[in-house]
C-alpha cells in the first residue's frame, strides 16, 4: 500500500454556526481520477478551498506524500504541485489568452520576478504557454482578450492556467458550469485528455460525466463525507441513491 | 482567421510590443523644441515634467498593479523634504547624490508601509494611504525646527549641478534639462519594467488578484517590490521639484497632491505610460489658463470632466484616441498590457 | 466638559451612518458623502433665512430634499457604476463633490452660511452643580435617539432585516428575492437624509461653507472605517470615541492632535481591517 499523494484528516471547517466542512478523511492517490459530488452547499468547493489552501481548517490537517502542509499558504501549495480551478471563472479577463496562460507558467518557471527582459523574448515561456494552447485547441484564440470569449472557451482558458502549473494534483470545481451543453463537449474533452500522470480531483453535478470519467468517487453531504467507493459501488448503495442520486441523477 | 494565424498573431504582438514605436520619439522631440521656442515658460515647463514624473510613479502602481491609492503624495513629500532639510540645515547640497538619497528615502518609506498596509483591500486600504499621508503631513508640521513646519523651507542652497550649472530661479533652464533628463532615465526604467514578465505579473494582480495566488504569484511581496520601486521614483519626483524650484513645503505632502495626481492619470489614460504625459499636460496646461481666471468654473469643468470620464471614459483621453484608432483600423492586433475593459470587481 | 466632544460624536455619527450603511451595502467607496452633508445643511440653513420656516421644519426639509436629490443621483448615474472599479467609483465621486462646491459657490458665494439657532436652543442650561450648553444636550439627546430608531428600525423592521441580510451576503440576499436595486434606492435616501440633519445640526459649530465637503471629508470616512461597514452601532461608538479624541486632544495637544487620530485610526485599521466593529460575525 503506496502512501497517498493528498491526504486530509479530520479536517473540519465551520463558518460561524455552520459546519461546511467535518471530521473529513480523504485521500487522493497519484495518477487518480477522482469524482467528488454531493447536494448543492455540500461543502464540496469549502473541501477543494481547504486542499488548496485559500482558507485554512478549523481543525484537523492536509498532507501531501505524506508531510503536513496544513499551514502551507495557496501560493506555496502550488509551488508543491496543487493546482485548481474555480467554479466561478477568475481570470484575467482583459488580457489575451496568451498572457492569462503566459502569467501562471511565467509563475512556475521563475520567471516572473525578472524585471529587465522583455516578456516577449522569454521564447521558453511562449512557446510553453502556446504549446499547452495547442494541446486545449485554444491556439486560435491565443490573441484574442478573454472577456471577448464564449464562456465555454473562457472555461478551457481556467483549465488552462491551472494546467501551465504542471501540477501532480489537479482540483476541477465544476469544470462545465455554466457552460451551454453544446459547447461542454469541448471541456469533457479536454478533461479526456489529461496527461495520466495527473491526480484529478473532478467536482461535477453530471453523473453521466462523474461515472464515466472517474475511478473512485467520494459524496459529501452535510460537510461530511458520506460514501466512498468505486463507481460500481457507490453506484449500487441504497442510501446514496436515496440522498443524493435519486434527486439529481438525470434520466 | 485560421487556427495558424491566430497562433502567430499573438505571438508576434506579444514578442513586439516592448519595440519602441515609432512616434516614440515625439514627446521627447516637443519637449527639446519647448525648451528652444519658449524660454520665458520654463519655470512651468519645468513643473509639468515633474508632475509627469510623479504621475508616471503612480501609473506603475495604480495602471499596472491596479491598487488605489489616496496617498502616493506621502513619498512626493518626503522626497522633496529629505533634499530640502539636508540643504537647509547644510548638511548636504550636491544635486544628484541629493536627489539619489530623496529617491532612497522614498523608497524605504513605501517599502515600511507597503509591506504593513498591502495586505488590505478596498476602503481600508484607500483610508490607510490617506491617514499614513496625512500623518507625515502633521509630523511635518510638528518638526518644525527640522521642515519649517507650515511654511516649509524656502531658499534653499541646491549647489550647481556638476559642479557647474547654476539652478536660477528666474531662468530655469538647468532645471529644464536637468528634470527632462532625470524623466527620461525614470521613464525608460518604468517601460522596461512593465514589459518584463514582472510587469505582465502585475497586470494579472490588476485584472484578478484572486487568482495570482493560485497560480502561485507572491502578491504581497510582489505588491511591495512595486509599490516601493514607485515610491521611489516619487521621491525622486519631489526631490527634483525641491531642487528646482528651492524651496519644500507641506503642499507636497497633501491630500490635494495625491487627488490631484490620481485625476491626471485617470484624465490622460491609466496603465499606458504615454497617460501620465497626456494627463499631466492637458491638466496643467487647462489649470494654467482657467484657474486663476474663473477658479470656481474650473473647478465645475474638472468635476464634470471627472463624471464623464468614471461613467464613458475609463482609460481617459488616450484610451479615447485607442478607441478611434481601433475603428480606422480594424484589424489591428491587441494592444496587449493595457486595461481595456473596466474589470468589474470580482465576485466574493 | 466632556460634553462637547460627545456632541462633536453625534454629529459625525448621524452623517456617517448613512456612508458606513450604504458603502457596506453597495460596496461604492462614496466620497460625495459629505456633499450631501452639505447640501443638506445649506436647504436647511437657507429655508430657515429665507422661508422662515422654524428649525424642525427646516430639518425634515432638509432631510426630504436631500433624500429626494439623492435619489435622482442613484438612480441616473450612481447605479451605472454599482459594478465598477473602485477608481471609477473614487473619481466619479470626487467629480461629484466639485460640481456640488462650484455650484454653490457660484449661487451663494464662498462664504459662511450662519445659522440661527431658535431662542430656547441658545444659552446655558444650569444643573445645578454645572452649566451646559443646551444645544449640546439638545444634539446629544438626538443622537441617542437617532442611534435608537435605527437600531430599532435595523433589528424589527421589514427593510432593516433586508439591509442586514444584504450587507453580509447580497447573492443570498438577491436569491431570496429581496429586490437589490429597491433597497439600494431607499437606502441610498436614507443615508443622504441623514447626511442632511447632521449637516444642518452640525452648522452651528463645524460652519457650513462650500468646502465642507472635503473639509471634513477625511473625518467621516474614518469614523466609517474604525466603525465598520453597514454597522450602526459600530459607526456610533466609532464616532464617539473620534469626537471625543478630536475635542480632548484640541484641547490638551493642540499640535499633535490630528497626528494623533490619524495615528490611532492607522493602529485600529491595520489591527482590525474590518473595522472595530466589522466583520462578517453574527
Ligand atoms: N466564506 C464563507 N462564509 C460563510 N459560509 C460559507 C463560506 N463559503 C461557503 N459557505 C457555506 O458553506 C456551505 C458549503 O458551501 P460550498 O460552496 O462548499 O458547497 P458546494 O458543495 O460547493 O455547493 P455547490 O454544489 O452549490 O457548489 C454552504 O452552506 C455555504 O453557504
Ligand atoms: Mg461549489
Amino acid at each position: 500500500m503506496t502512501a497517498p499523494l493528498l491526504e486530509t484528516r479530520a479536517l473540519t471547517r465551520n463558518f460561524g454556526a455552520l459546519l461546511a466542512t467535518r471530521e473529513v478523511d480523504f485521500r487522493l492517490d497519484a495518477g487518480a481520477r477522482h469524482a467528488l459530488i454531493g447536494p448543492n452547499g455540500a461543502g464540496k468547493t469549502t473541501l477543494v478551498n481547504l486542499l488548496a489552501g485559500v482558507i485554512s481548517p478549523t481543525r484537523g490537517q492536509v498532507l501531501l506524500k505524506g508531510r503536513d502542509i496544513t499551514g502551507v499558504g495557496q501560493a506555496e501549495r502550488v509551488k508543491l504541485g496543487i493546482a485548481r480551478t474555480f467554479q466561478i471563472n477568475r481570470l484575467f479577463r482583459g488580457l489575451s489568452v496568451l498572457e492569462n496562460v503566459y502569467i501562471a507558467v511565467a509563475e512556475r518557471m521563475g520567471v516572473a520576478p525578472s524585471m529587465f527582459r522583455p516578456a516577449g523574448r522569454r521564447t521558453d515561456v511562449v512557446n510553453e504557454s502556446m504549446h499547452l494552447l495547442d494541446t486545449l485547441r485554444l491556439t486560435a484564440d491565443a490573441g484574442r482578450r478573454v472577456s471577448e470569449l464564449p464562456y465555454g472557451r473562457q472555461r478551457l482558458v481556467e483549465l488552462a492556467i491551472a494546467l501551465a502549473l504542471s501540477p501532480e494534483v489537479l482540483l476541477l470545481d465544476e469544470p462545465a458550469a455554466g457552460v451551454p451543453s453544446a459547447e461542454s463537449h469541448i471541456i469533457l474533452d479536454a478533461i479526456d485528455r489529461l496527461p495520466p500522470e495527473i491526480a484529478v480531483l473532478i467536482i461535477d453535478h453530471d453523473m453521466d460525466l462523474v461515472f464515466r470519467f472517474a475511478q473512485r468517487i467520494t459524496v459529501m453531504v452535510s460537510g461530511a463525507v458520506f460514501a466512498s467507493g468505486t463507481p460500481r459501488e457507490i453506484g449500487a448503495d441504497p442510501e446514496v441513491r436515496a440522498v443524493y442520486l435519486g434527486q439529481t441523477a438525470r434520466g | 482567421m485560421s487556427e495558424y494565424r491566430g497562433g502567430a498573431q499573438a505571438r508576434t504582438a506579444l514578442a513586439r510590443r516592448h519595440r519602441v514605436r515609432a512616434w516614440e520619439p515625439l514627446p521627447w522631440i516637443v519637449a527639446l523644441g519647448f525648451f528652444f521656442a519658449f524660454p520665458k515658460h520654463l519655470g512651468f515647463g519645468t513643473e509639468v515634467l515633474v508632475t509627469i514624473l510623479f504621475a508616471l510613479s503612480l501609473d506603475l502602481v495604480l495602471g499596472y498593479a491596479g491598487i488605489v491609492t489616496l496617498g502616493h503624495a506621502a513619498f512626493f513629500g518626503v522626497g522633496a523634504y529629505t533634499v530640502g532639510m539636508l540643504a537647509k540645515h547644510g548638511l548636504w547640497n550636491e544635486p544628484l547624490t541629493s536627489l539619489a538619497l530623496a529617491g532612497i528615502v522614498g523608497a524605504a518609506v513605501g517599502l515600511g508601509s507597503g509591506l504593513v498596509l498591502l495586505r488590505t483591500r478596498g476602503l481600508t486600504l484607500l483610508m490607510l494611504t490617506l491617514c499614513t499621508m496625512a500623518l507625515l503631513e502633521e509630523a511635518g508640521n510638528l518638526a518644525h525646527t527640522w521642515t519649517g513646519g507650515f511654511d516649509g523651507l524656502d531658499s534653499l542652497p541646491i549647489a550647481p549641478l556638476l559642479g557647474r550649472f547654476e539652478f536660477s530661479p528666474l531662468y530655469p533652464t538647468t532645471q529644464y534639462l536637468y528634470v527632462l533628463v532625470v524623466l527620461f532615465l525614470c521613464f525608460v526604467f518604468v517601460r522596461t519594467l512593465v514589459y518584463s514578465p514582472f510587469g505582465q505579473s502585475l497586470t494579472g494582480i490588476r485584472e484578478n488578484i484572486l487568482r495570482m495566488p493560485a497560480v502561485g504569484a507572491p502578491v504581497p511581496r510582489r505588491l511591495a517590490v512595486c509599490y516601493t520601486l514607485s515610491a521611489g521614483i516619487a521621491g525622486i519626483a519631489g526631490g527634483i521639484w525641491a531642487q528646482a524650484n528651492a524651496y519644500v513645503n507641506l503642499g507636497t505632502l497633501g491630500l490635494d497632491r495625491a487627488a490631484t495626481v490620481l485625476i491626471m492619470l485617470a484624465l490622460g489614460g491609466r496603465g499606458r505610460l504615454y497617460g501620465a504625459f497626456v494627463g499631466a499636460i492637458a491638466y496643467m496646461v487647462l489649470s494654467h489658463f482657467l484657474s486663476k481666471i474663473y477658479p470656481t468654473a474650473w473647478q465645475l469643468g474638472l468635476g464634470l470632466l471627472l463624471v464623464v470620464i468614471a461613467l464613458f471614459a475609463h482609460n481617459g483621453i488616450l484610451g479615447l484616441g485607442e478607441t478611434v484608432w481601433r475603428r480606422l483600423r480594424v484589424s489591428r492586433p491587441l494592444n496587449m498590457g493595457a486595461p481595456q475593459h473596466r474589470t468589474p470587481n470580482p465576485p466574493l | 466638559m466632556l460634553l462637547g466632544g460627545i456632541a462633536a460624536g453625534m454629529i459625525l455619527f448621524i452623517v456617517s451612518v448613512g456612508l458606513s450603511v450604504t458603502m457596506g451595502l453597495m460596496g461604492f467607496v462614496n466620497l460625495a458623502h459629505g456633499g450631501f452633508a452639505m447640501l443638506g445643511g445649506y436647504a436647511i440653513v437657507l429655508a430657515m433665512k429665507h422661508w422662515g420656516l422654524g428649525f424642525v421644519t427646516a430639518l425634515a426639509f432638509g432631510f426630504l430634499a436631500t433624500a429626494a436629490a439623492s435619489v435622482v443621483l442613484e438612480r441616473l448615474l450612481y447605479a451605472r457604476l454599482y459594478r465598477a472599479t473602485e477608481l471609477d467609483q473614487v473619481l466619479f465621486t470626487i467629480g461629484l463633490v466639485f460640481i456640488m462646491i462650484a455650484s454653490l459657490t457660484l449661487r451663494f458665494g464662498p462664504e459662511n452660511q450662519p445659522l440661527t439657532l431658535p431662542r430656547a436652543l441658545q444659552g446655558q442650561i444650569d444643573l445645578g452643580f454645572v452649566q451646559y450648553r443646551t444645544y449640546s444636550l439638545v444634539l446629544i439627546v438626538t443622537g441617542i435617539a437617532i442611534v435608537v430608531a435605527l437600531w430599532l428600525g435595523f433589528e424589527r423592521t421589514r427593510l432593516g432585516a433586508q439591509i442586514r441580510a444584504a450587507v453580509d451576503n447580497r447573492r443570498m440576499a438577491e436569491s431570496l428575492g429581496i429586490n437589490i436595486a429597491r433597497l439600494f434606492t431607499i437606502t441610498f435616501a436614507l443615508g443622504s437624509g441623514m447626511a442632511a440633519l447632521g449637516g444642518g445640526l452640525g452648522a452651528e459649530f463645524l460652519g457650513l461653507d462650500p468646502q465642507y465637503a472635503l473639509k471634513y471629508l477625511v473625518y467621516f470616512l474614518i469614523v466609517v472605517a474604525v466603525g465598520g461597514l453597514g454597522r450602526v452601532t459600530g459607526v456610533f461608538f466609532a464616532a464617539l470615541l473620534i469626537g471625543v479624541l478630536d475635542f480632548v486632544l484640541k484641547k490638551y495637544l493642540p499640535q499633535g492632535g490630528p497626528m494623533f487620530i490619524y495615528a490611532v485610526t492607522i493602529v485600529l485599521l491595520l489591527w482590525r481591517p474590518q473595522g472595530l466593529f466589522g466583520g462578517k460575525a453574527a
